[in-house]
Parts: C-alpha cells; structure tokens; sequence
C-alpha cells in the first residue's frame, strides 16, 4: 500500500514552516542561508511527491532544476556573506542595514 | 487724400520714434521736427476735408482700411479708420491747435535739457488722440484712449525729478484708469451683445438703429461715460486735472484743454445713437456736465495759481459740453469744442508767457499789472477771456450761449438758470485772472519780459480763431459747421418752448456783464489789496473755493480709512487663509513622505516579512477567488 500523498504535503509544510521561521527569527546570516535551503527543500519534496500521485516524471525533473540552482544560489549566497563579514566583522543581518530609507 | 488719411497718424508717430531715439543728437532741431510732422499731419487733413467738399453729403463717410490687425478665428479686426465730418473735425482740431502748440513748445521748451524727449511724447500723443478719433471701432477708439493716457502721465511727470510733477502724474494716470476700467467693461457688454466692435453695428448704420434693449444700451451708455467722465474730469473723477498743471504748460494746453481731455465729449457723441435708445443715460449726461459746469466754475474763484484756474475753467467748459450733448445737441457740443480748443489752448500758453518771463511764478497775488512789462501777452490772454466769456460777436457767445438758449427753447428750464449762473461764473472767473493779472498795481519783482515772437505767433494764429471762430465756421445751429456735421450727428431742432431766441440772447449779454461787473468790483485796481488779503478774513469761504470744495481731501479720507482697512484686512485673509492653505498643502506632502521611508528599514529579515505577508495574501487571494 503506497503512503498518501498528504502525509508528504503535511511533511513538506512543517519544512517550510521550519525554514520560515528559521529565515525570519535568526539573526546570523549562515542560519537564514540555511532556513533558505530548507524551504526549498520543503518544495522540492512536494514536486516529487505530486509527481509520484500523478505517476509523471515532469514534477522529479523540475526538483533536479531546483538542486541544480539552488547549488549555484549557495555559491553567490555564500560569496556576499564572507564579503559582508570581511567588511563588518559580523554577520548579524539587522547590522547590515545601511540601505535604510 | 482720404485714401491717405492713416498718414495723419504715422508722420508724427513717425516723427515721435525718431525725437525718443536720436533726440539727443538732434537737441533743438527736434523741436523743429515734431511741429513739420504735426504741419504735415494738418495739411493731409485739410487735404481729406477739402476732398469731402467735392462729395455729396451722404458720401461723406468714408472707411479706410490700413491693414489686418487681429485675427482670431472667426472674430477679424482690421486696422480701419474712419473718414466722416465728425472724425475730420477732430482730426483737424489736434492737427491744426497741436501743430500751434508744437511751435510755441520750441521756443517754451528752450531752457529744457531734453527736447527730444519731450517732442517725442508730445507727437506720440498726438498720433494716439488720433488714432482715437479716426477709429472706425471702439477697439482702435480705446487703443487710442489708452495711447493718450499714457502720453498725459508721460508729460505731466516729464520734470520728474519735481516730487509735486511725479506725485501729480500717477495721480492723473490713477483716477484717468478708474474711468478707463469702466469703458472697458462698457465695450465688453458691447461684445457680448453685438459681437462686434464696429461703429456701424454698433452704433447702427445710415440712420438705421442699432438693434438692442434700453436696458443693455443703458448699460452700456454709462459704462462709456464712466470712460469719458474719467478721461474729461468731470465729477466725480475730475480730481486729476489741477493737480496735472504740474506738467510743462504746452502740455497743460494741448492735452489738458484742447484735446484729450475732449475725448469724453467726443466719445459721448460719438455713440449717441446708445445713447439716445437709453431713456435714463443722456439725463445723466446732462446732469453731470451741468454739476461739471457749475463746480468748475465756483471752484476756478478761488485758485491763485493761474494754470489750476484755468485748469477747473476747463472743467466747466467741458461742463457745458456734456450738457449739450445730453439734452441732444450733439453739433452744439461740437461746436464748443472746436471754439474751447482755440481759446483754452490761448488761455494756457499766455499763462505759460507769464511762466517764461516771470521764473514760473504763476500765483496771482504775485503777479499783477503786467500789460506794462508783457503787453502781447496781455493783449492776447485778453482776447482768449473775452472769447470764453461769451461776449457777442466772439466764439463762447455762438456756443456756450447758444447751448442755453437751445436748452430753453428744448423746455429745460432748470438746465437753463443753472447753465446761466455757470455762463455769469465762467465771465467772473476769466475777468478775475485778466484783472489780477494783468491790470493794478505790480506785485512781482524785478521786470517780467515779453515773450519771443516764436512764441507769439502761433498765439497769434490761435486768438484769431478764438475770437472770430463764432463767426467764420457759424458755430450756431444752422451755421456751416453744425450743417457740415449734419450727416452723422443729426440736426438740432430748436424748440419753441420759452422766451424767443432774442430775448435769450439779450439775456445771455447781461448775464456775461453781470460776471464781468462783479469781476471788476471785486478785482479792480483800487481793491485788489483787499482781495489780496481775503482768504485771511474768510478763511472758510475761502478754503473751500480753493480746494474744490474738499473733494481731494474727501477722496483721501476715504482711501485713508476706508481703502487701507479694507487692504488691511485683504492682506491678513491673505496672510492666514490663503497662504494658509498653500503651506498646508505643502506640509501634508512632508507628512505623508515621512511615512514611507518607515518600510525601507534596511534589516533584510523585515523585507522578508515582507515577501512572507504578500506570499501569504496571494494564496489568499488565490484561495477565495477558486
């Protein structure tokens, strides 16, 4: 008997909340990277279980495209967060605020 | 030369660009310049006159178009003016008593360091005065009305650095523009009503009425005399013309006698066809010129300055002007124009003689006398009087008089007893100035000396035309000029009411007499010690007299308290409603900006809030809406 596709969805959301909050209520810059990924893990995982209920390979390649950019986002994610250490010593986001209005 | 009548315009606006720009260089020549201009103005005038003598009467106007002026859409104004008897007999008064003065000016204007300057505006002036008689449309009429308004503040202030000559300029350019703001508003209502300027649609055409309600002709008949009480200092606007004697005397005589200040009568006449379908506005005309006429007159007893006696004596004059168009006979009012023109222009120019060989001493009570040292001059301010006064056979006897017997005969009694007792004035006040003047005892020191027979002669000119004018153009109703000007003013029809004609003109000679007697027993040589000395026994009487029975001090009291509270308070609604609003408007936009910026924090974590609300209220959305 195959695992219905909710308890997928129910997992997924409690990932994403997971990441949410990770993104929202942490101040280091590494941690709201990793909330990040977490989220979009939190996808990914619905892609592949949707694409696994309607038995299509469309919703598993799209997942791969998603890995595939979310390594590159880590690269850059990761380059702006040793520039912005090197340059203030921290890596606390809400010190980073110089582009107030 | 009909056809060439737009030259009487542009030789002296010509002649007045060259004086304003190179008059320096030319120094005296300018003045030269400007009398050949205005001579040359005269004769294409004269030319036009005699030219119309060879056309029947009805042909006699003749309209000639300059030029397109204004186009806008379908509304076309072309540059017209206007040939008929009315506007020739105009033309040829400033031409001719303009190319006098002009003259005499040379040599008055001898000491004057800016002769260009002052020929400049003097042309300028005259090409206006021109332009307003020959319009053939109440737009070219009032660019003219404005165009002599502005050369009289010009000229009054032309010693500006005189405070009494600026004070006395902005004055006359003040008051003359409450009156000009009423003929504006008239030719408004004009334009609404006919759409046009027109003389011809307007004022109706070849004895065709114009086709409009007495209530708007009324209108529009009072809003034009507005105009013209302002421009001919009657009341109440008269305020301004004594105070412009501050101006060179050839100016006070060609535009504060001759000419502009006649622009009102002329205008009144002009558009007497409004006037007459208004059945209330020619009484008003009546009856401000005859309160012209009088108050002129009275007030002229009091002045010791020469110029601002002869100044109200205009006043009066222009008076009976109006009170002869107002009980309808326009050619009468004419007439007196014409017949003024000479003997005021003579008037103010004698005065200005006394002013040139005396080091401008022009008070009375200083003067005294004077025929020894100045015997000319006496001689002709002696024909100007005698011609103003109305003794037969001068001109003032074929005009002034002629105005009270028509009212008479017309049944306009009161118009009559009134105008008598302003004729018996007008004969005191002129008899006044010639015995204090010129006769008695010298009051002045040192010797006065006669003016140069440059100056004299066009004074000469002048008392000729002002004594025999009556009776070389026949200035009574049927005569020449009264017949010639039949074809657009109409005829004078005398009535038969009253007593006959001769009885009135006997009475009209008693009348001047009576004047003339009381003149001379209060001003004779024997009592003029006493009269020297009158306003010190009579301060009251005397006072009034010579301030126009208060109306100047009237006029600054109400501007005084009621004018500056009223600005007062403007200036604080001004201050707190109006600014008030504007600074509010600005403030709210400050306030509003302050707000925004409250969302560009910088804290990257509240931008992601941010992306998580929208998030959330997209899914919302896309939530209540499947």
């Amino acid at each position: 008997m195959r695992t219905p596709v909710a308890y997928f969805l129910l997992l997924s959301a409690i990932l994403f909340s997971l990441g949410t909050a990770s993104v929202l209520l942490r101040r280091n810059a590494l941690r709201i990277f990793m909330g990040v990924e977490l989220q979009l893990n939190a996808v990914n995982l619905t892609l592949v279980a949707f694409s696994r209920m309607h038995m299509e390979l469309d919703g598993q390649i799209l997942a791969f495209f998603s890995m595939v950019v979310a390594a590159a986002e880590v690269v850059v994610g990761l380059a702006i967060i040793v520039a912005v250490f090197r340059r203030t010593s921290t890596t606390d986001v809400d010190r980073a605020s110089v582009l107030r209005g | 030369m009909i056809d060439l009548i737009g030259l009487t315009i542009a030789v002296p606006l010509v002649a007045s660009g060259v004086n304003l720009l190179i008059g320096k260089r030319l120094g005296r020549r300018s003045g030269w310049i400007a009398t050949a201009a205005m001579a040359v103005s005269f004769i294409v005038a004269l030319g036009a006159l005699l030219q119309m003598f060879s056309l029947p009467a009805e042909e006699r106007t003749q309209v000639v178009t300059v030029a397109e002026w204004i186009r806008a859409g379908a509304a076309a104004v072309s540059l017209d003016l206007r040939v008929d008897p009315l506007s020739i007999t105009m033309a040829l008064v400033v031409t001719g008593v303009g190319s006098l003065i002009h003259l005499y000016a040379i040599g008055y204007m001898d000491h004057d360091e800016r002769p260009g300057r002052f020929f400049g505006y003097m042309n300028l002036f005259c090409a206006f005065m021109l332009a307003l008689v020959l319009a053939n449309d109440f737009l070219l009429l009032y660019l003219g009305w404005e165009g002599v308004g502005l050369c009289s503040y010009l000229l009054i202030g032309f010693w500006s650095d005189r405070p009494d000559a600026a004070r006395a300029a902005k004055k006359a350019f003040i008051t003359t523009r409450i009156g000009d703001v009423l003929l504006m508003l008239g030719l408004f209502v004009m334009w609404v009503h006919f759409g046009s300027f027109d003389f011809d649609v307007v004022l109706g055409h070849e004895g065709s009425l114009p086709e409009i309600a007495a209530g708007t002709a009324t209108a529009i008949s009072l809003l034009l005399l507005g105009g013209a009480v302002g421009k001919s200092a009657q009341l109440p606007l008269h305020v301004w013309l004594p105070d412009a004697m501050a101006g060179p005397t050839p100016v006070s005589a060609l535009i504060h006698a001759a000419t502009m200040v006649t622009a009102g009568v002329y205008l009144v006449v002009r558009a007497h066809a409004l006037f007459e379908i208004s059945d209330v506005a020619l009484a008003v005309v009546a009856v401000v010129g005859l309160a012209g006429a009088l108050y002129g007159g009275f007030s002229s007893l009091g002045q010791y300055d020469m110029k601002r006696a002869l100044a109200y004596s205009t006043m009066s004059q222009l008076g009976f002007m109006f009170l002869a168009a107002g009980l309808g006979f326009y050619p009468t009012a004419i007439a007196l124009l014409v017949a003024h023109a000479f003997y005021k222009a003579l008037l103010f120019l004698t005065s200005g003689n006394v002013m040139h060989g005396l080091h401008d001493e022009v008070d009375v009570r200083r003067l005294g006398g004077l025929r020894h040292d100045m015997p000319w001059t006496a001689a002709l301010f002696g024909a100007g009087a005698l011609a103003l006064s109305g003794l037969p056979p001068f001109s003032g006897f074929f005009t002034k008089d002629v105005i009270l017997d028509l009212a008479s005969r017309d049944g306009a009694t009161w118009a009559f007893v009134l105008g008598s007792l302003g004729a018996m004035v007008s004969a005191w006040y002129i008899a006044r100035l010639y015995f204090t003047a010129f006769i008695g005892e010298r009051r002045y020191e040192g010797s006065a000396h006669e003016a140069s027979a440059l100056m004299r002669t066009p004074l000469v000119v002048l008392a000729v035309g002002a004594l025999f004018a009556g009776i070389g153009l026949e200035l009574t109703p049927e005569g020449t000029l009264p017949m010639f000007l039949e074809p657009v003013l109409g005829h004078v029809v005398e009535g038969d009411a009253g007593p006959s004609t001769q009885v009135l003109m006997v009475l009209a000679v008693v009348v001047t007499l009576i004047g003339i007697g009381i003149a001379w027993r209060l001003y004779r040589p024997a009592n003029q010690e006493r009269w020297v000395s009158f306003p010190e026994r009579e301060p009251g009487m005397a006072g009034v007299l010579a301030h126009g029975f208060y109306i100047d001090g009237l006029y600054a009291w109400i501007v005084a308290n009621v004018g500056l509270r009223g600005a007062a308070a403007l200036a604080w609604f001004d201050r707190t409603v109006v600014d008030g609003a504007v600074n509010g408007v600005g403030t709210l936009a400050t306030r509003a900006s302050g707000l925004a910026p409250i969302w560009q924090s910088g804290k990257v974590r509240r931008y992601a809030l941010s992306f998580m609300a929208g998030g959330v209220a997209l899914l919302l959305y896309a939530a209540v809406k499947i």
